[in-house]
């Protein structure tokens, strides 16, 4: 599978849902969070790992690039950056969605995969569907709905049957 | 005009929690940016959403210098279209009030506090149905915490 997990994070930062699809590859899910409990540094002008381990990111893993720009880039979400959307490494993709509302679609894929963007507007729509028209759901708690997994599910498979030979997002 | 206290909270509060959730689907559907000012707030309220989720499009007018005070002027209310009167013995029930407490609900999620009322009711007498809308001081943006 080329979509390696999906999470939804809700506006206090707790996680309320969360996907895995494991695959031999799919060493290092990360949960998405702020501050970062890695501590980066500069070494032969590559920005790695050098303490900490969390989920799967390992000391010596390489970051190649944040929002799409190189590893200089700012981490922080404070002056003016608006949080990550996107974390690149050797191993996956991180992309996230931030509403407008303070929900985050996290979704971790290999990181030839294309189509994530659209994706994560799918799967937003997918919880305003069936998750908050559900009437037993309340806002701000994990979401344990059968027709959200459904649907989440099939979005899945429809992302990765369309997206793995185009160009990577 | 007053009415009884246990009922105007009630639609209110019905529209409070339709709100709250409506505002997702809208946003996930409708793909609208960030607003920059109250009255592109107020503007999109009434041509967007309204024409999603209601068939109509409400007209918007400013009424105050600061801008933060905006009117709807509804001709068409289309969860009045089947009423000719109120029944009597209810001639102060403004059910309507479901739609203030959705537009309430929705812009709370999106962080911004507002009062939202009918202030005029064409079932009333009125000559047109207008739901005011009062953009109040922006909260401050809290640091939420983690629970532990």
């Amino acid at each position: 599978m080329a979509i390696f997990s999906v999470y939804v994070v809700n506006k206090a930062g707790d996680l309320i849902y969360q996907l895995d699809s494991y695959s031999p590859r799919a060493e290092a899910e990360k949960t998405f969070s702020y501050p970062l409990d890695l501590l980066l540094k500069l070494h032969d002008e590559r920005v790695l790992v050098a303490f900490g381990q969390r989920d799967g990111i390992r000391v010596g893993h390489a970051v190649l690039a944040i929002n799409g720009m190189d590893g200089n880039g700012k981490l922080s979400p404070e002056q003016g950056s608006s949080g990550i959307e996107m974390l690149e490494t050797d191993t996956f993709k991180l992309h996230c969605y931030q509403t407008l509302t303070g929900i985050k679609f996290v979704v971790l894929a290999d990181p030839r995969q294309a189509g994530i963007d659209s994706l994560l507007r799918k799967i937003y729509e997918i919880y305003s569907d069936f998750a908050l028209k559900n009437p037993f759901y309340s806002l701000e708690m994990p979401i344990r709905c059968e027709l959200f997994d459904q649907n989440l599910k099939l979005a899945l498979e429809v992302a990765e049957k369309a997206g793995t030979f185009g160009p990577g997002s | 005009m007053s009415r009884p206290a246990h009922r105007r909270p009630a639609y209110h509060k019905i529209g409070y929690g339709i709100g709250t959730r409506l505002v997702e689907d809208f946003l996930a559907r409708s793909c609208v940016g960030r607003c920059h000012s109250y009255s592109e707030i107020t503007d999109i309220i009434a041509q967007v959403a309204f024409k999603m989720y209601l068939g109509i499009t409400p007209s918007v007018t400013c009424n105050n210098s600061s801008r933060n005070e905006f009117s709807l002027i509804l001709d068409k209310n289309p969860l009045v279209e089947f009423v000719e009167e109120l029944p009597a013995g209810r001639s102060s029930l403004c059910y309507c009030n479901l739609l203030c407490g959705i537009i309430r609900g929705a812009l709370e999620m999106v962080h911004l506090a507002a009062d939202v009322t009918f202030l005029q009711d064409r079932l009333k007498g009125d000559s047109v149905t207008e739901i005011g809308i009062t953009f109040l001081k922006k909260r401050e943006e809290k640091k939420y915490r983690r629970k532990k």
